[in-house]
């Protein structure tokens, strides 16, 4: 009888808990966007500042952030100023003012100060839901080519943004 | 007696804040409201990990819920509504995940450690008897 059968199931044991432990600490609520690898969806929203319509051609050109926000959104109040810091870094960044009230939002802006090349209004949260969005705040990353390649679920703040920026090109 | 009252006051408040949570949905006949409700359990919530789409409260699943609701209005199909999820929010949103190679394991697990199993059990009988047998001869 060959005695290294005994072990497999130590083996099979072995490499369960190193799979399994490896996961302990890992965000749960972390969830990967179905969109990386796609363009930015069609739309057809209005702006925040002027009351005009626009679609895909207003989007930057360049690479950008696109930042889903809205004033009933704590985290969003935490991450502004830190937008606002890139922003006068050079970084464009076009918000997407979510589920939120019209006259609130031009003030929320014109007190904390404006990081956004364009903010669109998604008061219904349909453009929301097209590009996967659970929540308040969320920053996707759009390639120069106008591809989504990265989405960030949360607070944007420097160790965030030092570990993600070389997506932006 | 004016307590009672007030609490039974408070009590009906309380209901009709929980039905007034969401705008009552019509539908043009039961079966939709049958799918609709299988739907909305078999989706899962995208923000709140472990709630289908049919128990969560959070904004998005509400969201959600009417935006399925109005697909099945339309006369979409349950499939075409399980794409246009899984497009936006990714296989996660399904509790039943699709077959595919990297699912495979997951549906195919269970069947492959039954069968090594009843293989082990087949092979220690058989090697038992036999050895029985040895001995008794």
């Amino acid at each position: 009888m060959r005695k290294w059968v005994l072990f497999l199931p130590l083996i099979v044991f072995i490499g369960l808990g190193i799979v399994l432990y490896k996961q302990l600490g890992a965000n749960p609520e972390y969830m990967p966007s179905a969109l990386i690898g796609k363009p930015v969806p069609d739309f057809t929203l209005v702006t925040l500042q002027a009351d005009k319509v626009l679609d895909q051609s207003s989007l930057p050109k360049s690479a950008y952030l696109l930042n889903f926000w809205a004033t009933w959104c704590p985290t969003c109040e935490e991450e502004h100023a830190y937008l606002n810091q890139l922003a006068n870094q050079g970084v464009p960044i076009v918000g997407i003012d979510y589920k939120d009230d019209q006259k609130k939002a031009q003030q929320w802006l014109s007190i904390k100060s404006n990081p956004y090349q364009l903010v669109l209004m998604d008061e219904l949260g349909k453009f929301g839901v097209d590009m996967g969005v659970t929540g308040a705040p969320e920053t996707f990353i759009v390639n120069t080519k106008g591809i989504i390649v990265y989405r960030y679920q949360g607070a944007m703040d420097d160790v965030v943004w030092q570990k993600i920026k070389g997506y932006l090109q | 007696m004016r307590m009672i009252n007030s609490f039974l006051v408070m009590i009906a408040l309380l209901a009709s804040s929980c039905i007034l949570s969401e705008p009552l949905m019509t539908f043009s006949s039961s079966l939709n409201q049958t799918r609709f409700q299988s739907l909305t359990q078999e989706l899962r919530c995208p923000k709140c990990q472990n709630q289908d789409l049919a128990d969560s409260q959070s904004g998005i699943a509400k969201d959600l819920r009417t935006q399925i609701h109005f697909m099945i209005e339309q006369g979409k199909t349950d499939q075409e509504i399980v794409d246009y999820m899984v497009a936006r929010y990714g296989n996660f949103v399904l509790y039943r995940p699709k077959y595919s190679a990297v699912t495979s394991v997951l549906w195919m697990g269970p069947v492959a450690f039954l069968v090594i199993g009843l293989m082990v059990f087949v092979f220690v009988v058989c090697r038992n008897k036999k050895r029985r047998m040895g001995e008794t001869s």
